[in-house]
C-alpha cells in the first residue's frame, strides 16, 4: 500500500515557521531560549527553527543536540542502538528555557529519556516540547507545547518524516506499518 | 555481541562502532553529573583470577558510570584462592544475578571457554586470559591512537604501529596486531628472536629484531612490560642487554617522527623497556591510554547488556 | 559371574562348542563357517558345521568380518587408585566392546606398578574379571621417577610374564638410564617402551607447537621434542642390540627417523594412537580439554605422515592410549584440564574410518596392526595368533555395514572423555570372543558375564 503524502514541502516550511513564531511569543522573544534537537531528525528541525528564530529575532539563537540513547527505558529489548552526538551550547543550559525538538511524538518514552538526560546536563528554568507531528498513543503523562500537525493515527500505521538533510526531501507520509 | 572474547572477532564495524560509542560516552567525563542511567538494575561480576589493579578498577569505573550494580571477586582473599574452579565461581556469580562477567584469567581461551561451555547463561568480556587476548585493552590503543592521529574518528589506515617487547607472552600485542589491522593500521612488531611466537609469519603483520630499523617511519610506539620470570628462563642473556637492544630510551625515541607517540600498556618497568625520561616526556600517552580505557569498557558493556536479550 | 578362565566352569555343549557361520576371515571375500571347541579353533570350513556337536551354539555370522582378538599394548585402567575414573572391569568392559581380547595395562597407578606386587595384583584383578586379558606393563624406574630402575626382572619372573616397561606419562629422559633399561632387559626379551618426551623443551606444553598454538596462546609442544628422543633412542638401541618400542608417535618427523633406523636394522618398533590418526590441533580452537593429549593432536600434514607410516609398515601398530579422566578434569578451561582420551571402545572404528575407507590397509593389515605386531611386541604367547584350526579362539567380529554414532553415554568406561562425541564411525564390533566364549554379542557386553 503507497503511503500518502500528509506534509509537503511547503507544508514543512510553513510549520516550522509558525513553530518558531509560537516559540517567540510564549518566550517573549529569544532571550534565554535554547533549542535542543533530539537525534535523527529532531537536530536538523532545530536548526531550522533556531534560523527562522533568528532571522526574526536579527541574532543567533543557541542550538544543539541531546542524544537520548543511554536514557532509554528499552535498554536490551531491541538491541544496541548506536549513539549520536551530544552537543550542549558552550552556555551551558542553568537557568535557560530548554526547548526539545524531535519530529514525531507517539508514546512520549523518548522524551521522557530527554527529560531525564536534561536533568543530568544541568537545571533549566523551563523544559518546552516542539514536535513536528503528534500522532497520538501517549503511553506517559507528556504533551508538546508546540505541535506542527496533529496527525490521529491508528497503530497500524507508520508516520515518516523526511527532511532535506537526513532524506533529501521534505515531507511527511502516513503509510501502513509493514510498508514502512 | 552477546560476549566479547577476542579482538580477532571483531570486524571493521563491530570495531568503529563500540569506538565511536566510546567517543560518545567520554564526555560523560567533563559533565557536572558523571553517570548515566543505561544498566540501572543490571549487574556486572568483575572476576579476576590474576590480579590486575588497573583493569580491574577500570571496568569498575566504566560500569558505575552506566550505573550498573558491581560484584567484584578477586583472586587474593576469596575462595578462588582456596582452590574453588572457574566453573563454580561463575556459577556463584551468576546466581547472585550478573548478568555479565568480565573475566580475567591465567588460562588462555578460559573467556571463551566460559562462554562457549554452557556451565552459565551470561554474557563474558574477556579482560585478559593467559597469553592469548585482551581485546579491550586493543579497543583503548585504537581509540588513544585514533585520537591523537586521526583527529577522533574513522580508522587507522595507513597508519605504521611499532609493538616491542615479549611478543610470545603477550595477551596485549595479539590483540593490537588483531584489532590495529582491521582498523587499517601497519603493524611491526620487534622482539628478541626468543620472545616471537612460532609461526609469526602467518600473523598480519611484519617482525624485524632490530629496534632501530622500525624507529624512522613509525607514527606511534608500543613498549610491552617485561615480566621478570623471563629474565631468569634465558629467553635473554640480561636486564641490561635487553634493555641496551630492546628498550625506548630518549636516543631510540629522538629518531622518531615529531608527531609520533609512545604508548604503555602498564605496569610500566621503568629503566627496562622504557626510561623515565620518554615515559614522562611529551609523546607519551600512558596517562591518556588509562582514561581511555575506562570509555572504551562502557562502550564495551552497553553493546553486550544492551544485546543481551536475544536483540540484534 | 562365572569363573570364565577356567575350562571346567564351561560345562554344557552349547558353551563348549561354538559354530559361526558365513564368517569373513581376515576379511576374505569368501565367507566360510568356523567351529571352537574348548577355547580353541577347532574346525574351518565344512568340517566346521558336518562334525559339530549336535548342541552347539551357532551363530550366523552373516558375512561379517573376523579378525583375531585385538591386542592393545597401550592402555590406562587406573586400577589401583583412581578407581573413580576407570576400574580394570570397567576398562575390560571398554575392551571388550571395542574388540580387544588383551590389553597391556600401563604402569602409571598408584601406587606404581614397579613391583611384582602391584603387576601380580593387576594381572589377577583382570582374570578375575575375564572380559579380557590384562597385560601389566611394568615401571622402568622406581615411582616413575626416572631416577633407578625398578625391579625389572622380578616383574619379568612374577606371574604376570611382564615384557613391555614403560614409565608411560614420563618420559625416561636421562640417556644414561635409558641406556641401562635397554641393556637390562634384555635378559628376559623384554621392550623399554618409550613416552618420547624431551621434558625441557616441553615445559608447561598445551598443545602443538606451531601457528596455532602462537595464535591461541597456548605454550607449544613442539615436534622436536619428540623427535630429538627417538633419534636418540634409536642410535642407543643400536648401540646396546636392545629392543626400543616407542610409543604414540605423532609426527611426520618421527615416522622419518623410524623409518631410518628400520632401514639401518635397529631393532624398533612404533605405535600411532587412532586420535592421531583421525584428529588435528584445529580442535584446540575450541579451548575445551576433552581434546587435550599428550603427545598433542598435531597437524593435518602429521596426521597424513602417521597414516602413510602405519600404511607402509614404519609404524608397526595401533594402540589405543585410552586414557580416562574424572569429569572434572575436563570440563575446565584447557591449562587446568587433563591429557588423555578415551580409546578402546573406538579404536577398531577410527582404523576403519582413516585406514581401511580409504584404502590405505586391508582388514587383513588391520588384523596384522591391532593383533599380531602388538602381540609379537609384547611377547603376548597366546594372543595375535594365526586364526587357524588349533590356535586359541581369540577373535572379534566387525560388522562393516554398521555405522555407529559416538555418544559418551554409550561409552562402558568410567569416564566420559571421548573425543569423537558426534562423529559417525563406519563400522562396529558385533561380537569378541575370548577363548572361545563370547564377551560381546550383537554389540552388547555378553548376558553371561555381566
Amino acid at each position: 500500500m503507497a503511503a500518502a503524502r500528509v506534509l509537503d514541502a511547503d507544508d514543512v516550511g510553513r510549520v516550522i515557521g509558525r513553530i518558531a513564531h509560537e516559540i517567540l511569543e510564549k518566550s517573549r522573544g529569544s532571550s534565554g531560549v535554547i533549542l535542543l534537537g533530539i537525534p535523527t531528525r529532531g537536530v536538523p528541525l532545530a536548526r531550522r527553527i533556531a534560523d527562522r528564530m533568528a532571522s526574526i529575532e536579527g541574532h543567533p539563537v543557541p542550538v544543539g543536540s541531546l542524544d537520548v540513547t543511554m536514557y532509554r527505558d528499552d535498554i536490551g529489548l531491541r538491541g544496541p542502538r548506536p549513539l549520536s552526538a551530544t552537543d550542549i551550547p558552550a552556555e551551558g543550559i542553568d537557568d535557560a528555557i530548554v526547548v526539545l525538538v524531535d519530529d514525531v511524538l507517539f508514546s512520549g518514552r523518548t522524551i521522557r529519556a530527554a527529560l531525564d538526560a536534561v536533568n543530568d546536563i544541568g537545571r533549566p528554568r523551563a523544559v518546552r516540547l516542539a514536535v513536528l507531528v503528534d500522532r497520538g498513543h501517549r503511553e506517559l503523562p507528556i504533551r508538546a507545547d508546540h505541535v506542527g500537525k496533529n496527525l490521529p493515527t491508528s497503530l497500524a500505521e507508520s508516520v515518516q518524516v523526511h527532511l532535506v538533510e537526513t532524506d533529501g526531501v521534505d515531507e511527511v507520509l502516513l503509510g501502513s506499518r509493514d510498508s514502512s | 555481541m552477546k560476549h566479547l572474547l577476542s579482538a580477532a572477532d571483531l570486524d571493521r564495524e563491530e570495531a568503529l562502532t563500540l569506538l565511536d560509542t566510546a567517543e560518545e560516552l567520554a564526555s560523560v567525563t567533563d559533565r557536572a553529573v558523571k553517570k548515566l542511567p543505561t544498566l540501572r538494575g543490571r549487574t556486572v561480576a568483575n572476576l579476576f583470577f590474576e590480579d590486575s589493579t588497573r583493569t580491574r578498577l577500570s571496568f569498575e569505573a566504566a560500569a558505575k558510570r552506566l550505573s550498573a550494580d558491581v560484584i567484584t571477586f578477586t583472586a587474593k582473599g576469596s575462595s578462588v584462592s582456596k582452590g574453588e574452579t572457574l566453573k563454580d565461581t561463575a556459577l556463584t556469580l551468576e546466581a547472585m544475578g550478573a548478568q555479565v562477567i568480565v573475566l580475567r584469567h591465567h588460562a588462555s581461551g578460559a573467556a571463551q571457554r566460559l562462554a562457549e561451555s554452557g556451565w552459565i547463561g551470561a554474557s563474558v568480556i574477556n579482560a585478559g586470559d593467559g597469553t592469548h587476548e585482551h581485546p579491550t585493552q586493543a579497543l583503548l590503543d585504537a581509540y588513544t591512537l585514533r585520537q591523537h592521529l586521526r583527529g577522533g574518528s574513522g580508522d587507522l589506515q595507513g597508519l605504521r604501529v611499532v609493538i616491542v617487547g615479549d611478543i610470545l607472552h603477550s595477551r596485549v600485542a595479539r590483540s593490537d596486531v588483531a584489532l590495529l589491522t582491521t582498523l587499517g593500521a601497519r603493524v611491526t612488531l620487534v622482539a628478541p628472536p626468543t620472545l616471537v611466537p612460532v609461526g609469526v609469519e602467518s600473523w598480519n603483520c611484519d617482525v624485524t629484531f632490530d629496534f632501530d630499523d622500525a624507529l624512522s617511519d613509525a607514527d606511534a610506539v608500543m613498549m610491552l612490560r617485561v615480566q621478570s620470570e623471563r629474565m631468569n628462563a634465558a629467553y635473554f642473556p640480561s636486564a641490561h642487554e635487553y634493555s641496551r637492544r630492546y628498550g625506548l630510551d630518549s636516543m631510540r625515541a629522538a629518531q622518531l617522527p615529531d608527531h609520533a607517540v609512545v604508548l604503555h600498556p602498564g605496569p610500566m618497568n621503568r629503566g627496562m623497556e622504557i626510561t623515565a625520561e620518554v615515559a614522562d616526556g611529551h609523546r607519551a600517552l600512558i596517562v591518556d591510554q588509562v582514561a581511555n580505557g575506562v570509555s572504551v569498557r562502557m562502550a564495551v558493556l552497553y553493546q553486550v547488556l544492551s544485546s543481551e536479550e536475544g536483540a540484534a | 559371574m562365572s569363573a570364565p578362565s577356567s575350562d571346567e566352569a564351561i560345562r554344557d555343549a552349547s558353551a563348549r562348542e561354538i559354530v559361526l557361520r558365513d564368517i569373513r576371515l581376515m576379511g576374505d571375500s569368501q565367507a566360510v563357517d568356523v567351529r571352537f571347541t574348548d577355547g580353541r579353533i577347532a574346525a574351518i570350513g565344512a568340517a566346521a558345521v558336518a562334525d559339530a556337536h549336535p548342541e552347539a551354539r551357532v551363530i550366523e555370522a552373516a558375512g561379517r568380518i573376523g579378525l583375531p582378538g585385538l591386542v592393545d599394548l597401550h592402555t590406562h585402567l587406573r586400577e589401583p587408585g583412581r578407581e573413580d575414573t576407570e576400574t580394570i572391569e570397567t576398562g575390560c568392559q571398554a575392551a571388550a566392546l571395542g574388540g580387544f581380547t588383551a590389553v597391556h595395562a600401563m604402569a602409571n597407578t598408584q601406587p606404581v606398578a614397579d613391583t611384582a606386587g602391584v603387576v601380580e595384583q593387576v594381572w589377577r584383578r583382570g582374570r578375575e574379571v575375564g572380559l579380557c586379558d590384562v597385560i601389566p606393563v611394568g615401571a622402568v624406574t622406581v615411582g616413575l621417577s626416572g631416577e633407578r630402575l625398578a625391579e625389572l626382572g622380578a616383574m619379568a619372573e612374577s606371574a604376570a610374564r611382564v615384557r613391555v616397561f614403560s614409565d608411560d606419562g614420563i618420559c625416561v629422559s636421562d640417556p644414561l638410564l635409558m641406556r641401562r633399561a635397554l641393556e637390562y632387559v634384555k635378559a628376559f626379551d623384554g621392550v623399554i617402551a618409550q613416552h618420547a618426551q624431551e621434558p625441557r623443551l616441553t615445559l608447561g606444553a598445551q598443545m602443538n607447537e606451531g601457528e596455532l598454538s602462537g595464535e591461541l596462546g597456548l605454550t607449544g609442544w613442539p615436534a622436536v621434542a619428540e623427535e630429538a628422543i627417538i633419534a636418540r633412542d634409536v642410535l642407543l638401541a643400536e648401540h646396546v642390540g636392545s629392543r626400543l618400542h616407542v610409543c604414540h608417535l605423532s609426527t611426520r618427523g618421527s615416522v622419518e627417523i623410524i623409518r631410518w633406523a628400520k632401514a639401518r636394522g635397529i631393532d624398533v618398533t612404533a605405535e600411532v594412537t587412532p586420535h592421531h590418526l583421525m584428529l588435528t590441533e584445529d580442535l584446540a580452537r575450541t579451548y575445551d580439554p576433552l581434546f587435550k593429549v599428550n603427545p598433542p593432536l598435531r597437524s593435518a600434514d602429521d596426521v597424513e605422515a602417521v597414516r602413510a607410516g602405519l600404511a607402509d609398515g614404519t609404524i608397526d601398530i595401533v594402540a589405543t592410549d585410552h586414557a580416562p579422566h574424572a569429569h572434572e578434569d575436563k570440563d575446565c578451561e584447557w591449562s587446568a584440564g587433563a591429557f588423555g582420551m578415551l580409546g578402546l571402545q573406538t579404536a577398531i572404528g577410527v582404523v576403519a574410518a582413516t585406514m581401511v575407507e580409504p584404502g590405505n590397509l586391508t582388514w587383513a593389515q588391520v588384523g596384522d596392526r591391532m593383533s599380531f605386531a602388538p602381540a609379537r611386541i609384547g611377547r603376548v604367547a597366546d594372543h595375535g595368533r594365526p586364526l587357524e584350526v588349533g590356535e586359541p579362539a581369540n577373535l572379534v567380529i566387525i560388522d562393516p555395514d554398521a555405522p555407529w554414532e559416538v555418544r559418551a553415554d554409550r561409552m562402558a568406561s568410567r569416564s566420559r572423555n571421548t573425543p569423537y562425541v558426534e562423529r559417525t564411525l563406519p563400522v562396529s564390533v558385533w561380537a569378541t570372543f575370548l577363548r572361545g566364549r563370547p564377551t560381546v554379542m550383537a554389540g552388547a557386553l555378553s548376558g553371561a558375564l555381566t
